[in-house]
């Protein structure tokens, strides 16, 4: 390295440009030991449990845990399964849990590409890493990296991510014969809490913080009034009417 | 037909894997249009967030699994304690978490 003392100093911004991308993927690999990574686990280690179950062996766990890599989804289709759905059933009632996905890998997009060098095939991969937890991780951290160090980093903790849980799932899955109620709930209370706390976290701008709110109340609403279709209605009338709110309150205070 | 050990995986691959990735996949081919600073940018975090903040609250007040038998005053109580927590301890998010944590097992165990 060139300029040793000013990786001491400031690693993460002074070296941008001598740093290369599987550095920096190396380096999102390694934020798969970190709090995010932990909770995530604690939460599949309890869907494991839930998995047994509910009869489903541990192949069909694992393909679940790696190829749809959403926690809300992966509960829906497990449902499904066991309750005998059709395969169109199914796939319409993951679908809907799932549409959460497309505005939040909108808004991700833009932080991760390096605008006229960075290839679409390159974000479809990337994509796959969208889940609540790495969104609300990735929003968070990855404003402080360099631009170039986005996409690799954010390949590297998804991937890192993605495979530490699946080997975890597998492990419990195998371990688990009957986890008391207790221990259990605890596992499933550590997800919303964590997100809870990361996301008010990545929110930078007031809207952020609006809608967030927002949605915290209006989701239970809409989930009782629109079962099904709840979460899709809690985003757009909470984060349209934050984002409106927020900009008429601008207006005026100016 | 779904007597047979293969069903469950192609349930996994068409009702699973491709009706979770296509929104992603969407969501790339719309983003990528997108300008990081654009207003339209700023109505879609929005939009993102409320949606992430009604997983929150759906998990807590309607949970599935084990802490489905838990309180609910007790989960809502848990999870605000933890909330104040990580604000006063500076946000941060394990204080959070591990008061939440706390929180939830020590009412369990008291009612």
């Amino acid at each position: 390295m060139s300029r040793p003392k000013q990786d001491t100093i400031d690693p993460q911004v002074r070296t941008a440009e001598t740093k290369s991308s599987a550095y920096w993927a190396l380096r999102g690999a390694r934020a798969m030991v970190s709090i995010p990574a932990m909770i995530l686990t604690a939460a599949f280690v309890g869907y494991a449990g839930l998995a047994r179950e509910s009869g489903l062996s541990l192949g069909e766990t694992l393909a679940m845990t790696g190829m749809v890599w959403a926690l809300p989804s992966i509960v829906v289709l497990t449902g499904a399964i066991t309750g005998g759905a059709s395969l169109l059933t199914a796939a319409v009632a993951v679908a809907l849990a799932s549409v959460r996905l497309m505005p939040m890998t909108v808004a991700l997009m833009p932080m991760l590409k390096v605008d006229g060098r960075t290839k679409r095939w390159q974000l479809l991969i990337a994509s796959h890493f969208v889940a609540v937890t790495a969104w609300v991780y990735a929003m968070k951290n990855l404003p402080s990296l360099p631009r170039e160090a986005r996409l690799p980093f954010f390949l590297g903790f998804g991937g890192g991510i993605t495979s530490f849980v699946f080997v975890m799932t597998g492990v419990s899955y195998l371990l688990i014969e009957d986890m008391p109620a207790i221990v259990a709930g605890a596992l499933f209370l550590l997800t919303p809490v964590y997100f809870t706390c990361s996301l008010w976290g990545a929110s930078r701008l007031s809207s952020d913080k609006a809608a967030m709110i927002l949605g915290l109340v209006l989701g239970p609403i809409f989930f009782v009034v629109v079962p099904g279709l709840d979460l899709l209605w809690t985003g757009l009338a909470g984060g349209t009417a934050a984002y409106l709110g927020v900009k008429g309150y601008g207006r005026y205070s100016r | 037909m779904s007597e047979s050990w293969w069903w469950p995986y192609v349930m996994i691959v068409v009702a699973g894997w491709l009706a979770t990735d296509i929104w992603r996949w969407l969501g790339v081919i719309v983003g990528n249009r997108l300008r990081e600073d654009s207003e339209i940018l700023i109505w879609v975090r929005a939009v993102a967030t409320a949606l992430v903040a009604g997983v929150i609250s759906r998990l807590i007040l309607f949970p599935t699994g084990a802490l489905a038998s838990s309180p609910l005053a007790l989960r809502i109580a848990a999870a605000v304690i933890g909330f104040v927590a990580f604000l006063y301890f500076k946000q941060r998010v394990v204080v959070g978490v591990l008061v939440a944590e706390a929180a939830l097992v020590v009412g369990w165990l008291l009612i």
